[in-house]
């Protein structure tokens, strides 16, 4: 049974990679369900993967994130390149269920072969993602799509996980912001590469794109004297409308800037890094994924529970407990 | 994973305005805890066909009031088989003749929900027909 799932796994990801675009989907849907198919397809595609631009997109609900990535994906069409489009939405944490509903915006781009969107539920994912989205982007990438925009679920102030994950991350703000004291909370603009003020054409947005201008780059001077301390990233910050696109190939234009696979490089450093996390995030959450497979399996299950039992009753305390079930793992497979 | 939520699509096709079902379908099927991708107002057959494929749904329903089913809905459906999607489930609901049931049906429409069909008659009958796929 593993032995069939993990061929068709390798199947789906060969076809994908030939262009098949059933078998990218399909693939999706198993990478989303975490299946034996998709763990073998992600070892075949995983090393082919890695020279996409993965730009993030985050803010508040309705700032206006769908359209302004399907405006993005037009701008990057009229110059030829593939694109490919995850977006996140929310599941509900009482029935599972969601909508998803990015595409509504998007969908102009629905018959073009050359573009991919994919909506995601976040099933119970906290911090604007889904579990499967890193694995999700690598396979795009391998698939051929060198740009890829990672829609996140409307954010609050400190949904930053996109931060880690994407290559560059874009805060989508609306005009109706508030005053200069929200742009130096802490949070999610500290975390943007890139801010794009959206709905321009309303009256007043321009004003906010001068308070968040004059507040995100006030500490510039300040981090130069600061040595090694920790600094949050300075953004940039440009008007845009997704609506009418006006502005958004300058956008596009200082995305592209920061592709990492970029001549000019700007913040490599900082993508090394980004990418360092990213793995060490993803290889943290599969070795945690596997433990738990591991304590629920039935030579450990008599032992696991016995463990959870005596926390719950708070007859033991769940470190010392953790480490009993630890070294018993190891003693009996090592 | 047997227990992970059943995909569906929603949209439109043609130029009828009136979404107001779609919706109350869409957030109905969502409380039945189903991922419900909406694709809203004015989509070409070529468009949901599409969006059906890169989503890879397990249902396609369509929402039409505009009397254009029997031109519109054996478009979808055929474009469905084209792409390698004849498994998938296609329903529709809204304005549609008793008499025209038959033509939908030989051309690939699995069921018509008229109006007054609850939300829950619409979720059982999904469980039960969307075919279980290879683990």
């Amino acid at each position: 049974m593993n032995q069939a799932a993990a061929e068709r796994g390798r199947r789906l990801a060969e076809d994908a990679r030939a262009g098949g675009r059933r078998s990218l989907a399909r693939l999706l849907t198993e990478i989303e369900n975490r299946t034996r198919a998709a763990e073998a397809a992600l070892r075949v595609l995983y090393p082919l993967a890695g020279s996409a631009h993965l730009v993030g997109v985050t803010g508040a609900p309705g700032a206006g994130k769908s359209t302004l990535v399907a405006s993005l994906v037009t701008a990057a069409r009229a110059a030829g390149r593939p694109v490919a489009v995850l977006a996140i939405d929310p599941s509900s944490p009482i029935t599972g269920g969601a909508i998803l509903g990015d595409r509504v915006r998007m969908q102009q781009h629905a018959s073009d072969p050359d573009v991919f969107i994919r909506s995601m539920a976040s099933r119970g994912h906290v911090g604007g993602l889904a579990t499967s989205t890193v694995a999700a982007a690598a396979a795009l990438d391998a698939c051929g799509f060198p740009l890829l925009f990672i829609e996140t679920v409307g954010t609050g102030q400190s949904e930053v996980e996109i931060a880690s994950i994407a290559d560059t991350t874009l805060v989508v703000q609306s005009p109706e912001m508030g005053d200069e004291v929200q742009a130096i909370k802490a949070g999610l603009l500290e975390v943007a590469d890139i801010v794009a003020v959206n709905k321009g054409d309303r009256p007043g947005a321009d004003l906010t794109a001068s308070h968040l201008r004059a507040m995100l780059t006030v500490g510039a001077q300040h981090d130069r004297a600061a040595g090694d301390r920790p600094r949050p990233r300075r953004p940039e910050v440009l008007l845009v409308s997704g609506l009418t696109g006006t502005g958004v190939p300058e956008l596009l234009a200082a995305l592209d800037r920061r592709d990492p696979a970029a001549a000019d490089g700007r913040g490599s450093d900082r993508t090394r890094r980004t990418r360092h996390d990213r793995a060490e995030a993803q290889l943290a959450g599969i070795l945690a994924e596997r433990l738990r497979d591991r304590l629920r399996d039935p030579s450990h299950r008599s032992e696991t529970d016995a463990a959870v039992d005596a926390v719950a009753t708070h007859a033991e305390d769940p470190y010392t407990a953790a480490d009993r079930l630890l070294a018993s793992l190891f003693s009996r497979d090592g | 994973m047997s227990d992970r939520p059943i995909k569906v699509l929603i949209a439109k096709p043609g130029l009828d305005g009136h979404d107001r079902g779609a919706k109350v379908l869409a957030r109905g099927l969502r409380d039945e805890g189903f991922e419900v991708v909406y694709t809203g107002l004015r989509q070409t057959p070529d468009m949901i066909a599409s969006a059906a494929l890169q989503e890879d749904v397990d249902v396609v329903g369509l929402s039409i009031l505009s009397g254009a089913h029997l031109t519109l809905l054996p478009r979808i459906t055929r474009l469905l088989r084209e792409q390698g999607m004849a498994d998938v489930l296609v329903t529709a609901g809204g304005i549609i003749p008793d008499e025209d049931i038959p033509v939908l049906e030989a051309a690939g429409v699995s069921a018509v929900f008229g109006p007054g069909t609850s939300i829950g008659e619409v979720a059982a009958y999904l469980r039960t027909h969307v075919a279980p796929r290879e683990t």
